[in-house]
């Protein structure tokens, strides 16, 4: 039995998967504390897809992918910027309309080069398949990143909380929001590999929303989310070579399971929690 | 109190000051919300903030707060550029409920902790000195015991000195109000105005912006009435009139006039104005054009003066 669970060790590629999908989740749940909060939420979404036009772009000029991944996703972000400071759209729409403007362009480009690059390991990723140089990406991707975050959580903290306050304290939100979009765009093009653009925006949104139900105190939340990202990851990575079944799907099953648990049993905030407040409020004690 | 406490910033020896000269602030819209804007006020003031809403009071905010540069003119606090005067912690801030997100992950002692990142490293990691600023703060507004409490979780007056303790773990100098009475009872409304006058007793300097007109001359030493561009700016005594009202809030405020028939059966000529802005209304009383502060006597020295000459001058007719 042990012999059997121990297995996938013996796999120079499903060690490397594992322990590259862990630093991958790790770092994505740290940026997912930030993004939930402000309702930018789909703004991973919208950033994993605008990607693949760079992506394919990149392949076909033989640039490494992640340079022009970033560079799209860095221009999706300002388009989005100057489409909702010039109109009085929504922000959902704006989202909407350059996010799906970005992925069709980078269909397009993959199309009209077929060769160029496989459509399926951007969209639903492949890390059991990553090849060395990517791993070499990703990790300093990853590793670059987990260390800004570190180093700056509380100033990103502040500019999300109250930007006013920041500002008084000499910090500047506009140059630590584009910190942070330039951390998003990079994380997710890191993700990219272990659970593809679509299965992105559950690596930036669900281990922070599960956190958000377990704790109130932010550098907590921030803890637990770490946890939760590395721990989904890495057992989806490991499951996912007894099961023979997609990484990402696994990964995201397994946060989604987490968020469920937190939802009915968070101590404080859970359902069950809220069940048995609104009873001691009915029923007041004899 | 705290001559030495370490709330005090580094900047604590700089008297501190607002000018503004001039100023004209344009959106990027194209909007221009304040045009030629002149007042300044020096330590040991709380000053009022008065106009309708649009009329220019969250933009002079802004300006001061370095988020806005102004198109024309020049603001200097404490004789420095804005954002100087930001980098040395000078300028704190409190703002209105509407503008914070009440469920984000934070507990009351983090929110002010915010206050101490001026004072901390490039990590922000929190020393004795900043966890004994924050204790000191909490205490100062009553809300120590709160201290573990999610901020969501707190009453609208709670919140307020949550905020108002974080400008004081700051230390700043110069402390900019954002209707500060809104949502609160009237016993925190007096504790917020207490603490305000031990602070113009240390000879920090507050610009409240508020609605709440009535409670305006019994803690407000300066007065600046703004409609686009400041139409008066001064001591309250003189600059906090009903002529002066009309001009900032024109057919906006509303305004009730008992007099006469209505007040009296003899032929007494005083009359009660009321004027309020929805929150407590400024009462005056007195023959026309001499009316003065119905409510000031208590707090006011010169308005309990001016009710009794008004008293005696209208008596004899």
């Amino acid at each position: 039995m042990i012999e059997l669970l121990l297995e996938p060790f013996g796999y120079q590629y499903m060690i490397r998967a594992i322990w590259v999908s862990a630093l991958v989740g790790g770092v994505c749940a740290f940026l997912s504390c930030f993004l939930m909060l402000k309702g930018w939420s789909l703004m991973g979404d919208a950033l994993a897809h605008a990607i693949v036009p760079g992506v394919a772009l990149a392949y076909l000029l033989k640039v490494p992918y992640a340079a022009g991944a970033f560079f799209s996703g860095l221009l999706a972000a300002l388009a989005m910027a100057l489409v909702r400071v010039r109109t009085q759209l929504r922000e959902d729409a704006v989202i909407g309309i350059v996010f799906t403007t970005f992925f069709a362009v980078g269909l397009l480009i993959v199309s009209i080069n077929p060769t160029s690059v496989n459509v399926q390991s951007i969209v639903l990723g492949n890390i059991l398949g990553i090849s060395d140089e990517d791993v070499v990406q990703v990790a300093i991707i990853a590793a670059v990143s987990l260390v800004v975050l570190v180093a700056r959580w509380r100033d990103l903290m502040l500019v999300f909380f109250d930007e006013n306050q920041a500002r008084s304290v000499g910090l500047s939100p506009t140059r630590l929001k584009i910190l942070f979009f330039m951390l998003l765009s990079a994380c997710t093009v890191a993700a990219l590999q272990t659970v593809g653009a679509v299965l992105v925006i559950a690596m930036v949104i669900t281990p922070g929303a599960t956190a958000y139900l377990l704790s109130d105190r932010f550098g907590r939340l921030i803890w637990i989310a770490v946890g939760l990202g590395v721990v989904t990851s890495a057992a989806g990575a490991y499951a996912s070579y007894f099961l023979d079944g997609s990484t990402g799907g696994l990964i995201v099953v397994f946060q989604t399971v987490l968020f469920l648990l937190a939802f009915v049993f968070a101590p404080k905030h859970g359902r069950l929690a809220a069940a048995r407040a609104a009873r001691a409020v009915s029923e007041p004690a004899p | 109190m705290n001559a030495f406490a370490p709330g005090l910033p580094a900047g604590a020896g700089i008297s501190p000051s607002i000018s503004v000269e001039g100023v004209t602030v344009r959106y990027a819209s194209g909007v221009t919300a304040v045009t030629d804007a002149s007042f300044s006020l020096g330590a040991g003031t709380i000053c009022a903030l008065v106009g309708i809403n649009g009329s220019g009071k969250s933009t002079l905010f802004k300006t001061l707060m370095g988020f806005l540069k102004p198109a024309r003119g020049r603001v200097a606090i404490a004789g420095l550029p804005v954002r100087q005067a930001l980098k040395r912690g000078l300028v704190a801030y409190v703002p209105q409920a509407e503008e914070v997100d009440w469920t984000f992950p934070v507990l009351v002692e983090d929110v002010v902790m915010m206050g101490r990142y001026g004072h901390m490293g490039f990590l922000r990691l929190a020393r004795q000195v900043d966890r004994d600023a924050v204790k000191q703060a909490l205490a100062r507004v009553n809300m120590l015991d709160f201290r573990k409490r999610q901020i969501g979780e707190l009453s609208g007056g709670q919140r307020k000195r949550v905020f108002l303790a974080r400008a004081l773990a700051q230390g700043g100098q110069v402390i900019l109000l954002d209707e500060p009475f809104t949502g609160v009872d009237v016993k925190t409304e007096d504790a917020i105005v207490a603490l305000m006058r031990e602070l113009r007793a240390e000879g920090r300097l507050m610009l409240v912006s508020t609605h709440n007109l009535g409670s305006i001359p019994e803690f407000c030493d300066q007065v600046v009435l703004i409609n686009r561009t400041v139409l008066a700016a001064g001591p309250t005594e003189t600059t906090f009139t009903q002529a002066n009202l009309q001009r900032a809030f024109g057919g906006a405020l509303r305004h009730f006039r008992l007099g006469g028939a209505a007040l009296h059966d003899d032929k007494d000529e005083r009359r009660v104005t009321v004027i309020t802005d929805d929150e407590r209304p400024l009462v005056l009383y007195g023959e026309r054009d001499r009316e003065t502060l119905a409510s000031g006597g208590k707090e006011n020295g010169n308005g309990g003066n001016g009710d009794k000459d008004a008293g005696v001058k209208g008596g004899t007719p």
